[in-house]
């Protein structure tokens, strides 16, 4: 398939992230679906880069879309969008249809406030906390079952239809965590009989070549995960420690680098 | 609010809610009729708001032709493309769109992150917060009439001009002495002038004027909140 050219051809896209970010995965992997050329720079999240503190001065976190002229994009549902509108030419993800691109943004908006907590809290607590938090990812993966089932998604192999679109990067690039998470906390989340239709569909999405360039290896997630999961049990252990993503003010100071990290990466699905 | 053509929309709404005020002002800004729906949601909810947003049983929600969308600024920017022979929220450049999109998101996690804690938190925390988001709205509004820039008043001014009766409320409870030894008011003015001169020139607008309420209403209104949360 022949790649569509950036049109910008004086100076590529650059892309500040983070290996481990879920978030930076899903522009990479937009990136890459368009066939646009970028340049990536790897943030140390515990040293934050001079770039990344003036390109994103209100959250200061990654990814960070930076363009030829200087000018910079946080947020990646935000980015998402722009490389859609700005790329004409190259590959959409959203959808056409203005009532499926209402959709694809819903369930985009419930991807980062319901079920991506719901499995960063998972990862965050043990016993009883823990037990609620997993009966929470379950409510909500019934819920997209229930659209790939019947619903939104009825029939389609991916959230776009036949080709991977905007929701599948989104709910796609953070849904791997998942079986590294279970690995780790030996909690089930995803049950291939429980959510046949979402199991199969992230099965395919991972199976695609650009998914495939852009997640990191199994190995590595399960190292990152095993060191973030025993620090924020740790810090849970101790005073005051609220959810991770609340964490940017209050990194205890003996806190490794990854403490800083567990904010800006904020585990999603 | 009976229409000469029938676009088909019905808006499901609550008649305080800065998200479904946004709804309001776009659609009055761009002309459209439209039926506007009262949902007593402190009550029971209906079957036709359960319906059609299960997921979140909140409102506002539009009816577009018997379809459902959800969502504030979801709703806004499907106005903006099935409707576009009419004013535009969003403006065509797509880096200024995006930069749009940033911003009415910044008024979703901050302002309306940080002011709904008025009901459940300790004034103290809150307060530190709702300083440093104002400031920052503060520079990013800068020397502009309204957000939308060149683009004039648009996406992100109709995002956050509903928060903006909520202002008096952030004042006048930052006054209230809690349990701590000092307190910490917020008085918008002094943090940031502009955007109170803003929320002057956004409110001499019809479809602002007509959708918002009394900054009175809405204290009243948070009053019996934090009651029913059990803060006073």
């Amino acid at each position: 398939m022949e790649k569509a050219a950036a049109e910008n051809s004086v100076a590529p896209l650059k892309l500040l992230g983070s290996w481990a970010s879920s978030y930076t995965h899903r522009v990479q992997l937009a990136l890459r679906l368009k066939g646009l050329e970028f340049e990536y720079a790897e943030e140390d999240l515990g040293s934050k880069s001079e770039a990344l503190l003036r390109h994103n001065p209100v959250y200061k976190k990654v990814p960070v879309l930076v363009l030829p002229d200087g000018r910079a994009l946080a947020e990646s549902a935000v980015i998402l969008h722009y490389l859609d509108d700005a790329f004409p030419a190259a590959r959409q993800l959203l959808p056409a249809d203005p009532f499926d691109r209402a959709v694809a943004r819903f369930w985009c908006h419930f991807s980062d406030d319901k079920l991506g907590p719901a499995v960063g809290a998972v990862f965050a607590s043990t016993g009883e906390e823990q037990e609620a938090a997993v009966r929470q990812v379950h409510d909500n993966l019934a819920l997209l079952e229930a659209e790939l089932r019947e619903g939104a998604f009825k029939g389609r192999r991916f959230f776009g239809g036949d080709e991977v679109g905007f929701l599948d990067v989104v709910l796609g690039c953070g849904s791997y965590w998942l079986a590294v998470f279970e690995e780790v906390t030996g909690v089930q989340l995803v049950d291939a009989e429980a959510f046949p239709l979402f199991h199969a569909w992230l099965r395919d999405f991972e199976a695609q070549e650009e998914v495939r360039e852009t997640i990191p290896s199994v190995d590595r997630l399960l190292d990152y995960a095993r060191g973030l999961r025993q620090m924020l049990l740790a810090m849970a252990g101790g005073a005051g420690a609220g959810a991770p993503a609340d964490a940017p003010t209050a990194a205890p100071p003996s806190a490794a680098p990854p403490a800083p990290a567990t904010a800006d990466i904020a585990v999603d699905i | 609010m009976a229409g000469e053509k029938n676009v088909g929309l019905v808006l499901l709404d609550f008649w305080v809610s800065p998200f479904g005020q946004r709804c309001r002002i776009a659609l009055a800004e761009k002309g459209l009729p439209y039926e506007y729906v009262e949902e007593n949601i402190m009550a029971v909810k209906s079957d036709r708001l359960l319906r059609s947003n299960p997921v979140y049983k909140h409102i506002p929600v539009l009816l577009h032709d018997g379809r459902t969308i959800t969502e504030s600024l979801i709703i806004l920017q499907h106005l903006d493309q099935v409707f576009p022979d009419t004013r535009p929220l969003l403006p065509a450049d797509p880096y200024e769109r995006a930069h749009a999109r940033f911003w009415a998101d910044y008024v979703d996690k901050k302002v309306y992150g940080s002011g709904s804690k008025m009901y459940t938190e300790p004034q103290m925390q809150t307060n530190i917060e709702m300083v440093d988001i104002l400031k920052t709205l503060e520079r990013e509004l800068g020397e502009k009439e309204f957000f939308g820039g060149e683009h004039g008043f648009g996406f992100v001014d109709v995002a956050l001009i509903p928060f903006t009766a909520w202002f008096e409320s952030f004042d006048r409870y930052s006054f209230k002495k809690k349990s701590f030894d000092r307190y910490w008011g917020v008085k918008v003015a002094e943090v940031a002038p502009k955007l109170v001169s803003w929320a002057a020139r956004c409110q001499e607008r019809e479809s602002v004027s007509n959708s918002l309420y009394s900054p009175e209403k809405v204290y009243d209104f948070a009053g019996m909140m934090r009651k029913d949360f059990g803060i006073e």
